[in-house]
């Protein structure tokens, strides 16, 4: 998301469900007009040169393709970054749900302005969040933690501009959620622990669920927030974007395409995974 | 909801509390807070000089314009394909509208490294035609547009679908039955209900277009006074050892993105209101 601005629960699913022996449009001379022109549009800016990605990694044949990407520094950008990625969504999946569970149900002077923090990490350029960053956490740090140019300052920037994507889809289902079959647990004996664990949890899974497969994809893909903080250190701190940026400044488009062919199978898994989820959750209504 | 009776808040409460205070404090609103102390460690000095400087004014310029120009196309291209998508059947539907949240998980650099490879004058597919018949589009204007249409090209359609989608189509047929012609239902039924939607999707488009950054920086070639928008400036700056300078851009991205922000929670809550 990034981006992705602002996530919201996950879309329902668009349109009734297909009825037997419905035709198969219902299409007027208009609206066809409509659909021609912005398929073309979404074709051109997107769909063919995504196709052009997948397609010149492919013209390297397989052994070109696994040549770029178990080159010993790309193989560690990936190592690093996926682990990061993994790491950061973890911490998400915790702290998201528990930040969410505080915006919903805690009440205390103040909370409004947690709200709009939450959102921020969207909202600000990636270059500003690196630069925002670096002022508590690079060389003349008033915390005295300097972890710019070091390998956490990968999971600092991951964190950043991943805050959103757990608390913004579990504080939606949490708001709809019934209190009263937690009071009513709670009044047959049930700890609070078990309590969240057997009734709140359950709830709560699929826009976790879906939270962190979004969180795991933008932190795959990240760039801006590493450029000033990271300092791209070959086997510590360089992710994966920046070695497909140095592969195209090298002009070095079969290795950078392969790359990017990688990243985008992870984006592709996760809008999967994200269809999956929100079918099973429009199932049971 | 306001009205239940509470259980008083126990110990958990207030160690969730403090925690969530905590990390949100260090992740967020201190660094926050310190960019804008820098910015006006020597008042608005930092500030005015950057005004002052053509090229940073040029920067900014391209940065709106480019922002503009994808945002429109955003908003036009999201309301047709949402009205597509919810109001008509057609084969490929479901496909569509999984398709169409790609641009936000798929990498900027990846995005910009696409276009590069449709797009690029000397060996892109297209490059070369387009070129040839006098349109260059990477290290140029439109490329940069492109990139900054690609990366915010859903946030229009996830804010008007479900909208749409809770509206119905009752009032569109009763104006249709009524002797409306479709350019009329869409203008006097349809658009004002989606009004909100459609303004909150522009606020979060023109967001994330003003700041995005390494598509930009992979089509854009970074020509000075040419092709270097805003947040490439910031990276210049910086690494120029002008810290005060990069700063200064970065305060005033930052304040326009939380000025949206604002914005937007505002109109949410007047809406909730109603």
């Amino acid at each position: 998301m990034s981006v992705q601005l602002e996530p919201r629960p996950p879309r329902l699913t668009v349109g009734p469900a297909p009825r037997r022996r419905t035709p198969s449009h219902n299409l007027t001379r208009t609206s066809g007009i409509g659909l021609g022109l912005t398929m073309a549009w979404f074709s051109l800016l997107v769909l063919i040169p995504l196709a052009a990605v997948v397609a010149t990694a492919a013209a390297g044949g397989p052994d070109g393709f696994w040549r770029a990407v178990t080159n010993e520094q790309t193989a560690a950008a990936i190592r690093i970054t996926v682990l990061a990625a993994l790491s950061v969504t973890l911490v998400n999946v915790v702290m998201g749900t528990m930040i969410a569970w505080v915006l919903v149900r805690d009440r205390f002077p103040g909370k409004a302005l947690l709200e709009m923090v939450i959102d921020i990490p969207f909202a600000l350029p990636t270059i500003v969040a690196g630069l925002v960053l670096l002022s508590l956490y690079g060389n003349d740090s008033p915390l005295g933690l300097q972890l710019a140019n070091t390998g956490w300052s990968v999971y600092l920037a991951f964190l950043f501009v991943t805050l959103p994507f757990v608390v913004r889809m579990v504080q939606p289902v949490l708001e709809e959620l019934d209190q009263e079959v937690e009071e009513a647990a709670a009044s047959l004996g049930a700890s609070r622990l078990t309590t969240f664990r057997r009734i709140v949890l359950p709830a709560l899974a699929p826009a976790i669920a879906a939270g962190a497969a979004l969180s795991f994809a933008r932190a795959v893909g990240e760039y801006g927030s590493l450029v000033l903080l990271s300092g791209n250190l070959p086997f510590e701190s360089e992710v994966t974007s920046v070695r497909i940026l140095s592969a195209i400044e090298n002009d070095n488009r079969a290795t950078a395409a392969a790359i990017a062919t990688l990243l985008l199978v992870i984006s592709l898994l996760v809008i999967v995974v994200l269809d999956v989820v929100q079918r099973r959750v429009a199932r049971r209504g | 909801m306001a009205e239940r009776t509470r259980p008083a808040p126990g110990p958990t409460t207030y160690v969730l509390r403090v925690l969530v205070i905590t990390y949100l404090v260090l992740l967020v609103i201190w660094p926050v807070s310190l960019v804008v102390t820098n910015t006006f460690a020597n008042g608005d000095e930092a500030l005015r000089s950057i005004l002052e400087d053509p090229d940073l004014v040029d920067a900014l310029r391209l940065t709106a314009v480019a922002a503009v120009v994808a945002t429109a196309i955003n908003t036009v291209f999201g309301v047709t394909v949402s009205l597509l998508l919810v109001r008509t059947v057609f084969p490929g539907k479901r496909i569509l509208s999984a398709l169409l949240d790609l641009p936000l998980s798929v990498s900027p650099i990846v995005v910009g490294l696409a276009l590069v490879l449709v797009y690029g004058g000397r060996n892109g597919w297209f490059g070369p035609t387009l070129e040839g018949a006098g349109l260059q589009v990477i290290f140029s204007t439109p490329g940069i547009i492109m990139a900054t249409a690609f990366v915010s090209l859903p946030l229009v359609i996830r804010e008007v679908v479900p909208v749409l989608q809770e509206l119905g189509d009752e009032q569109e047929q009763a104006a249709r039955s009524l002797g409306a012609s479709g350019r009329q239902t869409f203008w006097r039924i349809t658009l004002p209900s989606i009004k909100w939607a459609v303004v909150y999707g522009v606020v979060l488009t023109m967001a994330r277009s003003l700041g995005e950054f390494g598509a930009v920086k992979v089509v854009s070639g970074n020509v000075l006074g040419e092709t270097r928008t805003a947040t490439l400036a910031v990276e210049e700056k910086y690494l120029n050892f002008d810290q005060e300078g990069a700063y200064a851009i970065a305060f005033l991205l930052a304040s326009v993105s939380v000025l949206a922000i604002v914005v937007v929670s505002l109109l949410r809550s007047r809406e909730a209101h109603r």
